[in-house]
């Protein structure tokens, strides 16, 4: 008798179909699983024998076949068990093969019989409702997170007996599970009214989170890069559903999933220790990087100079295409990799900066150098901290304005962006095309004369031109001006980075 | 082209023919050995070994017209001891070089008889302070008609150089190698100009590549070149010192440039003036030194031509000048961090500021 019962495979942050087919016949007894099993896989059929026979249930003596249909795909882990246990039950009409129509399963068996969670739980039933299947059967841990996906009935199971008890009508999870969206209140996150003084910095946050900017900051030690850092995903638009889902599913793929839909966007701070590996995500079975752990949300690089070169480079692409691409043999993955960046530094070895530096002209020039390495045309914005006794003691450093009244503003120039994504195509500014900018901001306008006179002097390579306008368009989006003003472009100019020798980015 | 005597000729190009095995015998010297004070066939006798024997096969066989030939091909005139342009100044030294090998305005040399020369020299890992104030007494001594010598190393001696080159003033660059050899090679275009606007000398001749020796070897030229030596930023330990010894040994005025006396990279210096070296600030306290209070040419600190800007503008400019942050830019212009930066930004695209690398704003200056 031949069973089929499809599960799922995880690619990359995509779940795959993947059907798993049962022929069992007369003859010796025997357990075969073919179709790329992975070890994890083929030690499956111990944990399904033992969970069977622990769970009452009989298991065949006859000779089983298992194959994991698309033969080619590489299928690893212990997330086939319960699929093969319910092929293996159906095949020897232990469960009714009516029920497992339109029935995913997907979940690892414990020796006792009992349902254990599997990693991507969200992926799984997006795949569900992609191919069609109404009905998925997940551990009871992570079927909120299932049930995120409308159009779905998720069946969470403690155990095999349960869910041969199920097949038969014969008993029913409790009620339908409640999707978590909704919208508690948030985790205190930290507020901007921490900060003192940094005017600068401020404004500069303000304009990134306004235009999806990246941001390099530098300043001495202690002078709280770090801190403000921290405050910018309380300053950006909470997520919309869309990008929850888009967050959650990451997470979920990662195993730092909450459980529920993520309502905040996420911040990674990676150590600069870390490889580019680990940045951009790979491995024998690619696991995503940092930048997808940060997708839609911040990925922030302390100490960028203490970064390894090859990490850096591997950032590029990824900032590029908002995307990360791993070839694994004959599969490519693709991991989502939205990323606002945000980079701290110091402005040189000794951490002082300025006047009072005591590191010599060529320990500093290296240490540009390195700073100024593969990452600096990637930068759109650059901001000086002052060191902190000056900013605390400065006039006025103590009414720092809170993320409450940021994130007003930065709300509205978001207004404005996605009010022109019909022209533009673009989400926010950050992601306008060379052709969109130039529309936005003709070069024979008046408002791009100081950008003429920076291009004459040769301060301003063609792609810093266009990298300069489009935060000028966001400095106008947040003063509300539907032109972009000459003062807009003067001031995003201001905030250009510069290559060490005055080179043009 | 030359103005040297075969012999003095023939004894340069035995020291750079011999220059590889002088580096085997002093290893690695805080002053050159005594080697340089031996005649010639000492000189081949104390190398030893194969190079006796090479080095007088090439006593025998110098042939002095292909020498010359090959100098005026160079571009580079010798000038040996035997010559009026030969600089008196050396005739101090006991181990004086017989042939100094120069490329650019030979008259340079001839000139320090009548006007005193200084020499500014400094750490190659110099502190932007260090840079500044070396490439201000480089201006101001060129200004004010004395030649600044230097030894063209990065740091403190390129400041110099290019102080002086900035105020069409005199230089004059004493490499470890021969006249024509860029060492080191990012000042390739500093040794381009030196050699056009002032003169390149050296012991070695053309071709020649520095050694260890070499270094300390040069910096007895460079002390015994000036009236004066001044020293701008050295930690305990740097070569500078050598050249500040080799000034006091010959009864030269030595001036130091304080630092900070928290930091390492100025101690070398700030423990000479506490051993009675001349406190120097700019170059005026230098030509005090050499003429006596007001006695010389005084060098007026060139101001900046006083660009077209309104008050607002000029407050930004002296909070650039003081190079403060652009917090405390805007508290002290008066105005919010947005306009500053705007406003910053139109002063760059007129030339009057420019960023600092990554880091802040400067005033832009003409040739720093």
């Amino acid at each position: 008798v031949l069973a089929s019962v499809p599960t799922f495979a995880l690619e990359g942050v995509d779940a795959r179909e993947v059907t798993v087919e049962v022929d069992a016949r007369r003859g010796l007894p025997a357990f075969t699983v073919v179709g790329l099993p992975d070890t994890a896989v083929r030690e499956a059929r111990e944990r399904v024998r033992s969970a069977l026979l622990n769970s009452e249930l009989e298991f065949p003596l006859q000779r089983l076949t298992v194959n994991l249909a698309p033969a080619w795909v590489r299928k690893a882990g212990a997330s086939f068990d319960l699929a093969i246990a319910v092929g293996v039950l159906a095949a020897s009409g232990q469960v009714p093969a009516a029920a497992l129509a339109d029935c995913a399963v997907s979940g690892e068996l414990s020796l006792g019989g009992g349902l254990r969670p599997v990693r991507g739980a969200l992926a799984i039933a997006l795949g569900c409702r992609a191919a069609g299947i109404r009905r998925l059967v997940v551990a009871p841990e992570i079927a909120a997170e299932a049930a995120l996906v409308d159009e779905l009935e998720v069946c969470p199971v403690p155990s095999l007996a349960r869910l041969v008890d199920l097949f038969h009508d014969r008993w029913a999870p409790d009620g339908p599970v409640p999707a978590t969206t909704s919208h508690a209140t948030l985790r205190a996150a930290p507020d901007l009214a921490d900060v003192r003084g940094q005017a600068d910095a401020r404004r500069a946050l303000e304009i990134a989170a306004a235009g999806g900017h990246s941001l390099l900051m530098v300043g001495p030690p202690g002078a709280g890069k770090t801190m403000l850092a921290r405050r910018l995903p309380g300053i950006l638009p909470a997520p919309t559903v869309a990008e929850a889902l888009d967050i959650t599913r990451v997470q979920s793929v990662a195993g730092i999933s909450t459980g529920g839909l993520a309502r905040e966007r996420p911040f990674r701070a990676p150590h600069h220790t870390i490889s580019a590996q680990g940045l951009v995500g790979g491995g024998a079975r690619p696991r995503p990087g940092e930048v997808t752990l940060a997708h839609r949300g911040v990925l922030f690089l302390d100490e960028l100079a203490e970064f390894a070169r090859p990490a850096l480079e591997a950032l590029r692409q990824p900032l590029e295409h908002g995307s990360v691409e791993i070839v694994r043999g004959q599969v490519a993955l693709r991991f989502p990799a939205r990323v606002l960046l945000i980079a701290a530094a110091n402005p040189c070895p000794c951490g002082v900066g300025g006047e009072r530096c005591q590191c010599g002209v060529m320990t500093r020039e290296r240490y540009r150098a390195r700073l100024s390495g593969p990452l600096i045309d990637r930068i759109d914005l650059v901001c000086q901290l002052a060191p902190l006794a000056a900013a605390a003691l400065a006039p006025g450093a103590a009414s720092g304005e809170s993320s409450d009244v940021v994130r007003t503003r930065v709300l509205a120039a978001r207004e404005r962006q996605s009010a022109r994504r019909a022209t533009t195509g673009a989400a926010s500014n950050a992601e306008l095309t060379p052709a969109a900018t130039r529309r936005l901001v003709p070069l024979d306008d008046p408002a791009a004369q100081p950008l003429a006179g920076a291009l004459d002097a040769g301060l301003l390579s063609g792609r810093g031109h266009d990298r300069v306008l489009r935060v000028a368009r966001t400095i106008a989006d947040l003063a509300g001006s539907d032109r972009v003003m000459g003062d807009h472009v003067a001031e995003a100019l201001g905030y250009r980075a510069v290559a060490p020798g005055g080179a043009a980015v | 082209m030359s103005r040297a005597c075969d012999s003095c000729l023939r004894r340069g190009y035995l020291v750079g023919l011999l220059s590889a095995r002088i580096a085997g015998l002093v290893g690695a010297p805080r002053k050159p050995s005594q080697l340089l004070a031996l005649d010639d066939a000492e000189l081949a006798t104390a190398v030893g070994g194969d190079g006796t024997k090479e080095a007088l096969a090439f006593l025998g066989r110098f042939e002095p017209r292909r020498a010359r030939a090959d100098l005026r091909h160079a571009e580079v005139t010798a000038i040996c001891r035997h010559h009026e342009g030969y600089p008196d100044g050396l005739g101090d030294l006991d181990d004086q070089p017989a042939t100094l090998f120069c490329r650019g305005r030979v008259e340079l040399l001839a000139a320090l008889g009548e006007q005193p020369a200084v020499t500014v020299v400094g750490t190659r890992d110099a502190t932007p302070y260090a840079i500044e104030v070396a490439y201000e007494i480089g201006r101001g001594l060129g200004v004010a008609g004395v030649a600044t010598i230097s030894g063209m190393a990065l740091g403190v001696d390129g400041a110099a150089h290019r102080g002086a080159l900035g105020a069409r003033g005199a230089t004059i660059a004493v490499l470890a190698g021969g006249p024509d050899f860029v060492y080191p090679r990012r000042h390739a275009d500093l040794h381009r100009q030196i050699v056009e606007h002032g003169l390149a000398v050296s012991e070695l001749p053309p071709g020649q590549r520095p050694y260890r020796w070499s270094f300390p070897a040069r910096n007895r030229l460079m002390a015994a070149l000036a009236r004066m030596t001044v020293v701008v930023e050295a930690g305990e330990g740097s070569g500078t010192l050598i050249t500040a010894d080799f000034a006091q040994d010959l009864g030269r005025t030595l001036g130091v440039v304080p630092g900070q006396v928290s930091t390492r990279v100025a101690a070398g210096g700030n423990r000479l003036l506490r051993e009675g070296a001349a406190v120097v600030r700019d170059a005026t306290d230098v030509l005090d030194e050499l003429f006596g209070v007001g006695g010389g040419v005084s060098a007026p600190r060139p101001v900046l031509p006083e660009p077209d800007v309104d008050p607002v503008e000029q407050r930004l400019l002296d909070a650039v000048e003081a190079r403060l942050d652009l917090d405390a830019i805007s508290t002290f212009a008066g105005l919010p961090v947005g306009e500053a930066r705007t406003a910053l930004a139109r002063l760059e695209t007129r030339g009057l500021v420019r960023r600092d690398g990554l880091f802040g704003w400067e005033r832009a200056r003409a040739s720093h």
